[in-house]
This record gives C-alpha cells, sequence and structure tokens, in this order.
C-alpha cells in the first residue's frame, strides 16, 4: 500500500496512539487485560496484518523508537540514584530478595521444562527469559539455545509484568515499597520496570537495580544451571 | 539547548557502555554497563544530578513506548512458536508471577525481621 510506503509517522502515530487510548481505558476500568503495553502491541500487530503490511517496513519507520532504548536504559540509574540511601540501610534484603527471584525463575524453568518434556535446546532459550534483553539474548546464544526465540519470550515476560504486578504485590500482600520493586525489577525486567515507576520512586529506583542486578546473576547462575536438565 | 546538552552526556554515556561491551567478552548488555556507570558518575559527584534530570526524566517517561517495535517483531517468530505456544504462554505467567512472588516476600520479610530487632528495647 503506497499509503505506508511513502509516509513514514504511521508506525509511531498508531504505537502511541493506542498505547494513550488503552492506558485511559485501564484508568476507568480496572481491568488488567486492558494493558497498554500488551493492547498497543497486539493493535499495532493487528494494523499490519489487516493492511497487509510488512513487518520489515513497519519496523524501518519505527526503530528510531529502538535507538532511544539504550540511553533510555541507562537513565534508570537516575532513579535509584536519587534513593540511595534507601538502598544502603536496606542493602542485606535487596541481594538476598534478587538472587532469591532470579533462582526461583530459572528453578521453575527447569521444572516446568521437565514437565513438558522440552528439548535441552528450548530449555536453555528460555532460562533468561526474566532479565532484560540484550543480556538473555548473549545468554541464550551462549548456552547453546536459539537467541532469536528468546527475544520475544523476553518481550512476552515484560508484558505479562506489567500486566500483573499491581494484582500479584495486592493478592500476596507484598506492600513495602523496596520489596515490591525488588519482585517486579526481578520477574519483568525494563518493561515491569516501567510500571514500577508509575507506582513510586522507591518501587521505580528498585526495579531498576533488580534489572542490572538479576541480569548479572543470572549470567553467572545459568553456568551451573545449564548442566541440570 | 538544555535538552540537548543533557542528552549528549546521556548518550555519550551510552557510548562508553557499548564500548565496554565491545571490549568485554561476557555476554552483559553495553545499556546495563552504561547505567552502572552513570551510577557511578553519579555516586562520585563527576556528574551533578541537575546536569542530566530533565533528559532523564522524558526518557524514562516514555520509555514503555520504546518497546513496542521490539514487541511487534513476535510477528515474526509466530511459526516457530506456533506448536509450543500455549505452553510458552503458561510457563510466562506462571514463572513471572512465582519470581515476583518470590523476591518480593523475601525483601520483605528481610526488612520486616530488621525494622522488628531495631525496634526492640535494648536490641
Amino acid at each position: 500500500m503506497d499509503m505506508f510506503t511513502e509516509t513514514v509517522c504511521w508506525g509511531l502515530l498508531i504505537s502511541v496512539g493506542s498505547y494513550i487510548l488503552c492506558d485511559y481505558i485501564q484508568r476507568k476500568k480496572h481491568f488488567i487485560f486492558f494493558n497498554p503495553l500488551l493492547f498497543s502491541t497486539i493493535f499495532s500487530i493487528l494494523f499490519l496484518i489487516i493492511f497487509k503490511i510488512d513487518y520489515e517496513d513497519y519496523y524501518n519507520k519505527s526503530d528510531y523508537l529502538y535507538y532511544l532504548l539504550s540511553p533510555a536504559t541507562v537513565c534508570l540509574a537516575v532513579p535509584l540514584y536519587e534513593q540511595i540511601n534507601v538502598l544502603k540501610k536496606n542493602i542485606q534484603a535487596v541481594c538476598w530478595g534478587i538472587i532469591s527471584g532470579v533462582l526461583a525463575s530459572m528453578g521453575s524453568i527447569l521444572v516446568f521444562s521437565i514437565m513438558f518434556g522440552f528439548s535441552h535446546t528450548m530449555y536453555v532459550t528460555l532460562l533468561p527469559k526474566s532479565i532484560t534483553a540484550a543480556i538473555a539474548m548473549g545468554v541464550s546464544e551462549e548456552m547453546g539455545g536459539i537467541s532469536s526465540l528468546t527475544v520475544p519470550i523476553v518481550i512476552m515476560t515484560g508484558i505479562t509484568g506489567h500486566m500483573v504486578s499491581e494484582k500479584v504485590c495486592k493478592i500476596f500482600k507484598i506492600t513495602d515499597p523496596i520489596a515490591k520493586g525488588i519482585a517486579i525489577g526481578s520477574a519483568s525486567h525494563a518493561m515491569g520496570t516501567t510500571k514500577a515507576i508509575e507506582m513510586g520512586e522507591v518501587e521505580g529506583a528498585m526495579s531498576s537495580l533488580s534489572i542490572a542486578v538479576a541480569g548479572i546473576i543470572t549470567v553467572i547462575c545459568s553456568f551451573v544451571f545449564v548442566h541440570f536438565y | 539547548m538544555k535538552y540537548i546538552k543533557q542528552f549528549l552526556i546521556i548518550l555519550a554515556i551510552s557510548f562508553i557502555g557499548e564500548l565496554i561491551k565491545f571490549y568485554l567478552p561476557f555476554p552483559i548488555s553495553g545499556s546495563i554497563y552504561g547505567m552502572v556507570l552513570l551510577f557511578i558518575l553519579l555516586v562520585t559527584g563527576f556528574i551533578k544530578i541537575e546536569q542530566i534530570d530533565d533528559t532523564a526524566k522524558f526518557l524514562l517517561d516514555i520509555m514503555p513506548i520504546l518497546f513496542i517495535p521490539s514487541a511487534v517483531g513476535i510477528i515474526t517468530k509466530l511459526h516457530e512458536l506456533q506448536e509450543i505456544w500455549w505452553q510458552i504462554i503458561i510457563i510466562t505467567v506462571v514463572t513471572t508471577i512465582i519470581v515476583m512472588t518470590v523476591s518480593g516476600l523475601v525483601t520483605q520479610t528481610i526488612i520486616r525481621k530488621k525494622n522488628r530487632l531495631k525496634n526492640q528495647p535494648g536490641g
């Protein structure tokens, strides 16, 4: 369709427009499936399918968003720096929280892989799913997984975290803002962290910290976990 | 100009992070090196928070939409996920909830235990 190959802004317009629309709906109706991140992804996918637009074409028009992702991730150091006193005071709890999260993630993937009878390749493809995409790809590749398949799984994890974090904290009575941040960051990397930042300053800072720390611990632990199945 | 200057600092740090990734053999992304570097520069006072604050807050605010183009990329992998898609969805949702609960409760329990010890008379 010429209309979409000759113009540039539509990719961004659809992404941002559906994000804002869904955010508005969610504020009115507290229904977790109206998650802006999930909704705008599905909406954009449907748009591409309906108008028969190639993903490549869409991506070429909106990849400048992707170039901003690295500087934005770097900026996560800012909320963390602003809460440095909270971190210093609770360093022990924070460290154990993140370590337990990483072990829970890898342990539960091990159990599920055995349950579903996955191949070793699929197991290591899933293993780093809770950490930020760039590191997860590296881990998956290093261990002999399919890194291009790790990325969509990491993204699905991030969207899930973004969707369920408020409900999970409520159901399991996680009320402490530090604990909330650590939980969200360890489980659902930077995508979940965007939700933690919305929740509050402490939550955002602790979630930002968890991305980096959980990523590094996962790299180390994966060398052990790769031998388990 | 304020935003451009701040953006310059952030971009420079991102680039140094990518350079570190280029030279070190670990599977850690450049943005994580950059994040650690920026944190160190802020703590040591080489960069003042006011020098990057506004642009950083802007980038963090728009961060969710930065993921959308990559997330839409799932459609290129649909055929590979075809046979195991329901297992993948179960694993993704269940493990995310497990990890969130475990790390959240462990953190919260340790914090509360410490606060209780501190509040005990003579403790």
